[in-house]
């Protein structure tokens, strides 16, 4: 019994963690420009994908990780410097549509050049799982969670405590005003397009030796992704991560005792019953629009 | 009775009271204005009046029932029509769409017979686009019977929310401002405008930095100040009030 | 409103009517047969999003749940295929209106999220349910008939579909110019104006979202009648936003335009065909070029260019 509730326990967390880093990815950039990103998503599946190509390459694995995300955080840059600047302050529905697109780009490529097989990456300390009570735990899950802990962490820190940090958290509650103190604003979006994609990037080479990946496979983790920023509230970092890890537990647990056919429309059942009843998620700030 | 009653109305945002235990009362045809330095809370006793805002505390009386908290459509329903201080036009539909908007309370507005284009549905819509084109000339928007919104300047607007509200043949109109932005010229036309209407027999409230137009139009004035009522009376009353004297000369910054 | 937007209308009955006879081919007939079937339910999608400004980013399952009504029904239980398609639209109508009313109490992306949600989980249980719907393989639907008059060759289905898309435009652009349709368009241009003039934003709202909900569910089972076989990819979240793009790329709150951004995406894959392995490469790129360039879509700027005045 609890050894069983344990593993479920485990995988939830591991892929809640993924999901969480690509909900602070949704965060960054909705913040910085109220863009929902529908590329977060391809950015996990390059981050994977790149690892896999760099490392049957010949790279040593640091330098093979290192340019897995420094090459999609280049893809985010362009897609911000191309595609989202030139048409600020759009409709939402343009603004979707646009990053539809860039994640269609992505996707394609992707398909020609990775193929549109299926692609595996080694556990980063080998596969000998771990026994706890009954249950087993594989070294890379604490991989994911322990480089999820570090990075939430780094961005706390970067956040309460750098100028550039604080300068981009300026910049989410009123634009206008931190233009007006000199916060280059610009600098802010490419800023968060740059991190957010590194972000997904990472979740998805620290997530590619458990769940293997493929050139389709950015669709429904950004989707889920997307959910857990909006459980936690859209805008909100520390939600973004809550939001992750509740959508993985919750997936993993109704899975394991509910459904496995119905595993990937848990996350979305969950969203609506919350939006149902907390229409601006779970930490969500309650503000009333000024007129 | 009087038409409007309020009693210690408050709303808070956060740590931010702007308006707190506000009372008074307006009588049917008169026209009452409130003044107060920016920020004082106008607009929102405006918002809470007219449903925009709910109350955290307090009543709102009309004809002796309690509105406090109902919707704007609710409000709507009982002849309270309103302009904005930011404007508020749709600038995806034409100037006289605009106006007959306003109607929309005193039109069939089933579905089902609107797709099918019903005689009786179109005859109807014709008549209302004659009688918005007549309240435009009666604000002074002759010129724009045929323009889109998006394509008339600031001045125009401010008046077509004016015509906008007067589709609804309200009782009771909350004008937030209306000459704010105006060159001196417009400004005295806006102020027959509201003379026109108030004469018209609607209960006019008007929120108006320009003194003159203020003291020349009105019955009563409540002042606030941070929120709080300062003073109220007709406008000789408040003229000499040391409270309000003080404020305005920024003794109280 | 404007005597003139009703040319179009005219202009559209008559390339319908002459179109048969210059289409070389029954490759073509097809294609002009898809094409206005989604310019039905792009019409329908426009009223909510263009006009209402509300998005849905779930539509295709509502267009799921028409094409299973007309495959299920029928095959297992042996309904009637017209009391199949009530039978789904009634479905699709209810389910809508039951999640309508909390779902518009949100904005912007949080109702993005919602029937982004709505959307996946339909499709999800289309694909699971295989004993009814065969799963992610589909299922054949049977041909549509009435009252002893079989709809089998592809000629008929395209008068049928014509006079549908005729009928759908002509109301589309009645109920614009209606009380319904001004109060719908005043909430998109100032929800805060259009509630203080009396127009109950969220049953409007809710309304519009019903309405087009029904129109994507009875044509996906014309869809499903015509092609004869469904799968759950009809159903799936990149056709809800293809049809989403069909609004956008025609041009938000334009009948017209909707026209043209179904004929021009319905198009677009045959056209990318060529491009062997980089259809979605290019198609991509594609969406995110006309966005940045037209991003009012191309009827209203063709429109702004031509004149000043009205449009519709
Ligand atoms: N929706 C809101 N949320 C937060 N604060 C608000 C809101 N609306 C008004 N306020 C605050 O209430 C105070 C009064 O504002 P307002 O009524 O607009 O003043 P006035 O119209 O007298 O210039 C201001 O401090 C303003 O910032
Ligand atoms: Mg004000």
């Amino acid at each position: 019994m609890l050894a069983q509730f344990l593993q479920f326990f485990f995988s939830g967390i591991t892929v809640g963690a993924t999901y969480a880093l690509a909900a602070l990815g949704f965060t960054l950039i909705y913040n910085a420009s109220n863009v929902i990103n529908f590329a977060q998503g391809e950015f996990i599946m390059l981050g994977g994908m790149l690892a896999v190509f760099f490392t049957q390459a010949g790279l040593p694995l640091p330098a093979a990780l290192l340019l897995a995300i420094l090459v999609p955080a280049v893809v985010g840059v362009l897609i911000e410097k191309l595609a989202i600047e030139p048409v600020k302050g759009a409709e939402t529905v343009t603004l979707i549509i646009i990053t539809i697109g860039a994640s269609l780009v992505i996707r394609g490529l992707a398909a020609v050049i990775f193929g549109k097989g299926t692609h595996s990456l080694p556990a980063f300390s080998g596969d000998a799982p771990i026994e706890v009570l009954g249950a087993t735990l594989m070294p890379q899950s604490l991989w994911v969670l322990g480089v999820t802990a570090v990075v939430v962490v780094v961005l706390w820190y970067f956040f309460t405590r750098t100028l550039t940090g604080k300068a981009m958290l300026a910049t989410s509650y009123n634009r206008l005003a931190a233009e007006l103190v000199g916060i280059n604003t610009n600098g802010v979006l490419f800023m968060s397009f740059a991190m957010s994609a590194a972000l997904g990037a990472l979740g998805g080479i620290l997530v590619t030796p458990i769940t293997l990946t493929s050139y389709d496979a950015g669709i429904m983790l950004g989707l889920k992704g997307f959910v857990a920023a909006v459980l936690g509230g859209l805008g909100n970092g520390l939600g973004a991560v809550v939001g992750g890890l509740l959508v993985g537990l919750l997936e993993s647990l109704g899975a394991g005792y509910l459904s496995s056919a119905y595993k990937d429309a848990i996350p979305f059942v969950l969203i609506l019953f919350i939006l149902f009843f907390m229409p601006r998620g779970l930490f969500g700030a309650r503000v009333t629009d000024r007129v | 009775m009087s038409l409007l009653e309020v009693n210690d109305l408050s709303i808070h945002f956060g740590g931010v009271k702007a308006v707190q235990n506000v009372s008074f009362s307006i009588d049917a045809g008169i026209v009452y204005s409130v003044i107060g330095p920016n920020g004082a809370g106008k607009t929102t006793l405006f918002n809470l009046i007219t449903g925009v805002y709910k109350p955290t505390s307090g009543e709102i009386r009309l004809d002796g029932e309690s509105i406090g908290g109902k919707s704007p459509d609710e409000l709507a329903r009982r002849g309270v029509a309103r302009t904005f201080q930011n404007l508020q036009i749709c600038m995806n539909m034409s100037a006289i769409e605009n106006v007959m908007v306003g109607a929309h309370l005193r039109l069939d507005r089933n579905l089902i017979k609107a797709a099918l284009r019903l005689p009786g549905l179109t005859r109807r819509d014709a008549e209302l686009r004659e009688e918005a084109a007549g309240l435009m000339r009666f604000v002074g928007l002759e010129k724009y019977i045929n323009a889109r919104a998006d394509s008339m300047p600031y001045g125009a607007l401010k008046r077509l929310e004016i015509a906008r509200a007067l589709a609804m043949k309200p009782r009771l109109i909350f004008l937030d401002e209306p000459a704010a932005g105006l060159n001196p010229k417009e400004t005295i036309e806006v102020d027959e405008l509201v003379r026109k209407v108030a004469d018209s027999g609607i209960t006019v409230v008007l929120v108006e930095h320009d003194m003159k137009m203020v003291m020349n139009l009105s019955d009563r004035i409540l002042v606030l100040d941070y929120g709080k009522k300062l003073a109220e009376g007709t406008g000789e009353e408040v003229r000499k009030n040391p409270d309000v004297i003080a404020a305005y000369l920024g003794a109280h910054a | 409103m404007q005597k003139r937007a009703y040319y179009g209308l005219y202009i559209v009955i008559a390339i319908l009517a002459v179109l048969p006879m210059v289409l070389p081919n029954s490759f073509y007939l097809d294609l002009a047969i898809r094409m206005a079937i989604n310019a039905v339910i792009v019409l329908g999608l426009n009223l909510l999003i263009g006009f209402a400004g509300q998005i849905s980013l779930g539509h295709a399952g509502f267009l799921g749940i028409g094409a299973y009504a007309s495959a299920v029904l029928p095959t297992h239980f042996g309904w009637h295929p017209l009391l199949a398609m009530g039978a789904g639209a009634v479905a699709t109508g209810l389910l809508a209106a039951l999640v309508a009313r909390p779902i518009f109490k949100l904005k912007g992306n949080y109702l993005a999220m919602a029937t982004l949600g709505l959307g996946i989980i339909l499709n999800i249980a289309l694909r699971n349910e295989a004993t009814w719907t065969g799963g992610p393989d589909g299922m054949p639907v049977p041909a549509f008939g009435l009252f002893g008059f079989e709809l089998s060759n592809d000629k008929q289905w395209y008068w049928v579909v014509a006079i549908l898309l005729s009928v759908s435009v002509w109301a589309s652009l009645n109920l614009i110019d209606s009380p319904f349709g001004r109060a719908l368009r005043a909430l998109h241009g100032s929800e805060v104006a259009s509630r203080v003039v009396g127009v109950d934003v969220v049953r409007y709202k809710v309304a519009i979202f019903v309405m087009s909900a029904v129109f994507a569910s009875l044509m996906g089972s014309v869809t499903a009648h015509y092609v004869g076989f469904v799968t759950p990819n009809l159903a799936d979240f990149f056709h809800s936003i293809e049809l989403v793009t069909m609004v956008v790329i025609g041009g938000m709150a334009s009948v017209y335009g909707s026209l043209v951004g179904a004929v021009l995406l319905t198009a677009l894959p045959q056209a990318l065909a060529t491009f062997e392995g980089w259809e979605t490469v290019v198609f991509g790129a594609i969406l995110m070029i006309c966005m940045i360039f037209l991003p009012k879509g191309l009827v209203p700027t063709l429109a702004a260019k031509f004149d000043k005045g009205d449009q519709a």
